[in-house]
């Protein structure tokens, strides 16, 4: 059975291993649906936040297969049930003053927030799990979506513990 | 005042700190300036190859023959991507090698400057790390950290790339002073020491076992542990099967090794695996050529896998006994978790063993003609040169006569390309070899393609003063693809005739090229032999010459094939001995043991 999975990587900040990463995820056949990387909260760690459609046996061969490029530090698998994920939308919408308010409405719905206005448009930004984005953005299609772009999935355990502990454990280590 | 270096100097340096006692190269703009104090160095000799694929195999040989992590260096672009082959080999066999080469200056990367590759990204897939050195200042520690890479966990080759400007620019951080510099991997924590549990719950199924196969890969020689692993095998009484890449790594002529799986492995090898209840997986992987349709692999057997890379575990095969470990360590452990465990009941599954090695032994049919078979050349090269000389083969039938028709005493006297299945891997591979192991008697059994593939280092050899010795196996083509298109293509023999015979159907022409004229011009000794008559004699006149390179053209004859076999893609239940002869396992002996 295909599911998705979510993966907090915990790379060195250094050029180049993004490359690494995705080049490895391409090269073995493993599917990335959203890959996400920034900075953290010590200067020379970047996280990776990606989310991959696989079988469970193959989820071992990648998160193994990863902890073997040098450059990766820790990988922690995500749990929805016990994680916060979060995607980001920007959404232009088609709204001359015959809908605005109506489009206003959905947006108020949603606890998103107009960032941009023009005459006949206006630009929404949202932020929220996929399923809410999507419910969102199939509420906006009647009126005419003109551009959208997303973000990447980034998600962070709940309760007080980071994965930067050492109690918590990461997927198998490797040579 | 602080002395001040050039980060060439700072490179050399380094080398010579870490070990590094001979490098395979050839030099070009980008890596010039590394090349000026290469030249006074006395600690490291540098071999001038004629092509840099050659300086990589012979890294390669060196460090199978020796144990150490094999030094190659190349200019930038075509310099760099020469090497590209045989560092994917390296990594497929998990060969330690160091590959350094020289990159346009910093400023122009990216520009698509002269002699500009990306050599980072276009290794990024098929190394274990790869370093662009940024600064000169960071060079001790960059060559520390890629032979630390390269020489420990599973190892594979590693590249550093060197801009031209770094090497040009000055650095106050010299490698002797800093030697050995602290390396910051922490991503890189390689697990040898194996789990106590897991070590316990095998020796227990070990004990249990009733038809137990210990599959031995090439980890184990990677981990040296060739002398455990006989203590492992005696004091069990467990059969013993060694992959291509493990020949050697117990005694051929020991009474437990039942020979080569796979492909082209013996029925008693194939069928133990087979029919076995348990295989104990000693730093094998599982690869397609040794398992068959995966599938009908050994159906019936549990599996304990040990192996250095967590990734092997479970990659092909489930494992019900995982272990991350070092062979050796692992080997040690199981060792002693079986002293306290009762020796497996296994006389029943010797019995239906013999019977099936007594039946199917390694053989051939001599030609009827009168021509040479290829295995008695291969046979008698093993017989008259000794269990002590290392033997490197090229790819394809050659190679897998090598293995299964020279008798393999000690471990390291039997390199090839094994994973990769890179044709033009012996010659260099051997002169490697020969100069890791001077003392040793070299012989590179290639075939009449793969010779052509990179004789150029010949020249090296001959001029390096490294003599080895080459037997071509020459049957007029490409053997093993021609014996797939008399197998499954009706015979049709498409782009596999190559002319080197003496009558060539083909052109007609006889002899292109001739080798024996080939080898001199090469600077090395050329002999030829046509019949089963002249082969000891032809070998002893090779052993005899110990100054030059020598070269045997073996022709032998063009029909020979490889058996026994199992098709590509097919269940190693399906092992045909000959053509379209399947062995027999329907007789009383394979009853006692509920088969």
């Amino acid at each position: 059975m295909r599911t998705t999975h979510t993966l907090s990587v915990l790379v060195e900040n250094r050029p180049g291993v993004l490359a690494r990463v995705s080049g490895l995820f391409s090269r073995r056949g493993f599917n990335i649906e959203s890959l996400a990387v920034g900075p953290t909260e010590q200067a020379d760690v970047s996280r990776m936040t990606i989310v991959v459609a696989v079988d469970d046996l193959p989820l071992e061969q990648v998160t193994k297969q990863l902890n073997k490029l040098v450059n990766v530090l820790k990988i922690v698998e995500m749990d929805t049930s016990v994680s916060v994920q979060r995607e980001l939308l920007l959404v232009k919408v088609r709204a001359d003053l015959a809908v605005r308010s109506q489009v206003l409405e959905t947006v108020a719905l949603f606890r998103a927030k107009v960032v941009d206005v023009a005459q006949d448009a206006v630009t929404i930004e949202a932020t929220g799990t996929r399923d809410k984005l999507d419910a969102l953005i199939r509420m906006l299609e009647p009126f005419g979506i003109r551009e959208l772009v997303q973000s990447g999935m980034v998600a962070l355990g709940r309760g007080s513990r980071s994965i930067t502990d050492r109690s918590l454990r990461a997927v198998e280590r490797s040579a | 005042m602080t002395r001040e270096i050039t980060g060439a100097q700072s490179l050399v340096h380094s080398l010579e700190a870490v070990g590094a006692e001979v490098v395979f190269g050839i030099p070009g703009g980008a890596i010039l300036p590394a090349y000026d104090p290469l030249f006074d160095s006395t600690r490291v000799r540098h071999i001038l190859v004629r092509h840099e694929q050659g300086a990589g195999h012979a890294a390669e040989g060196y460090a199978q023959a020796t144990g150490r992590v094999g030094v190659c260096m190349a200019t930038s672009g075509p310099g760099a991507t020469n090497l590209v082959t045989p560092i994917a080999d390296a990594y497929m066999d998990s060969v330690p090698m160091v590959a350094i080469t020289g990159q346009v200056a910093s400023a122009a990367i990216g520009t698509d400057a002269f002699q500009e590759a990306d050599i980072c990204g276009i290794t990024l897939p098929i190394t274990k790390h790869n370093f662009l050195v940024q600064s000169a200042d960071d060079i001790p520690r960059t060559i520390a950290e890629a032979f630390h890479l390269a020489g420990t966990g599973r190892p594979g080759p590693v590249l550093v790339d060197l801009p031209k400007d770094i090497l040009q620019s000055v650095t106050r951080v010299l490698p002797h002073e800093v030697w050995p510099p602290v390396l910051n991997l922490p991503g890189y924590r390689p697990v040898t020491r194996p789990h106590a549990k897991q070590v316990r719950e095998a020796a227990k199924l070990i004990s249990a076992s009733r038809r137990p196969v210990l599959y031995v890969g090439g980890g184990v020689l990677k981990a040296r542990a060739a002398a455990q692993l006989r203590t492992l095998a005696e004091m069990t009484g467990i059969p013993v099967v060694t992959t291509l890449m493990a020949r050697g790594a117990f005694p051929d002529s020991h009474p437990q090794h039942l020979g080569m799986p796979g492909m082209h492995g013996s029925v008693a090898a194939v069928t133990a695996l087979q029919k076995a209840d348990l295989l104990i997986t000693l730093g094998a992987r599982f690869d397609d050529r040794v398992t068959g349709r995966l599938a009908s692999f050994a159906p019936k057997a549990a599996i304990i896998h040990a192996d250095i890379d967590p990734a092997e575990i479970g990659k092909n095969r489930t494992a019900d006994v995982p272990i991350v470990g070092d062979c050796r360590e692992v080997i040690n452990e199981l060792i002693s978790a079986l002293v306290a465990e009762p020796r497996p009941d296994i006389e029943a599954w010797w019995r239906a063993l013999d019977g099936w090695r007594r039946r199917y032994p390694p053989g051939y049919d001599t030609p009827a003609d009168g021509s040479l078979a290829p295995q008695h050349v291969i046979e008698r090269l093993g017989q008259i040169c000794g269990p002590e000389t290392i033997f490197a083969a090229g790819v394809g039938q050659h190679q897998m006569w090598a293995a299964q028709f020279i008798s393999y005493e000690n471990p390291y006297t039997w390199l090839n390309s094994g994973g990769a299945g890179t044709m033009g891997y012996a010659v260099p591979a051997a002169m490697g070899a020969k100069v890791g192991r001077p003392d040793a008697t070299v012989w590179a059994i290639d075939g009449d393609g793969c010779f052509q593939m990179t004789n150029q280092e010949l020249a090296t050899c001959a001029l390096e003063g490294i003599p080895i010795k080459v037997a071509i196996i020459n049957n007029g083509s490409l053997g093993m693809v021609r014996q797939w298109q008399t197998l499954f293509y009706d015979q049709r023999y498409s782009n596999t005739e190559l002319g080197t015979h003496p009558a060539s159907p083909r052109t007609g022409v006889k002899r292109v090229p001739d080798f024996v004229r080939l080898a001199e011009a090469l600077g090395g000794v050329g002999l030829r032999c046509e019949s089963a008559a002249e082969v000891d004699e032809t070998i002893e006149k090779a052993m005899a010459i110990d100054d030059a390179p020598v070269v045997v053209d073996f022709v032998v004859h063009p029909d020979a094939m490889v058996w026994p076999m199992v098709a590509a893609g097919a269940s190693n239940d399906d092992i045909r001995v000959a053509r379209d002869l399947a062995p027999d396992f329907d007789y009383s002996g394979d009853a006692e043991v509920n088969l």
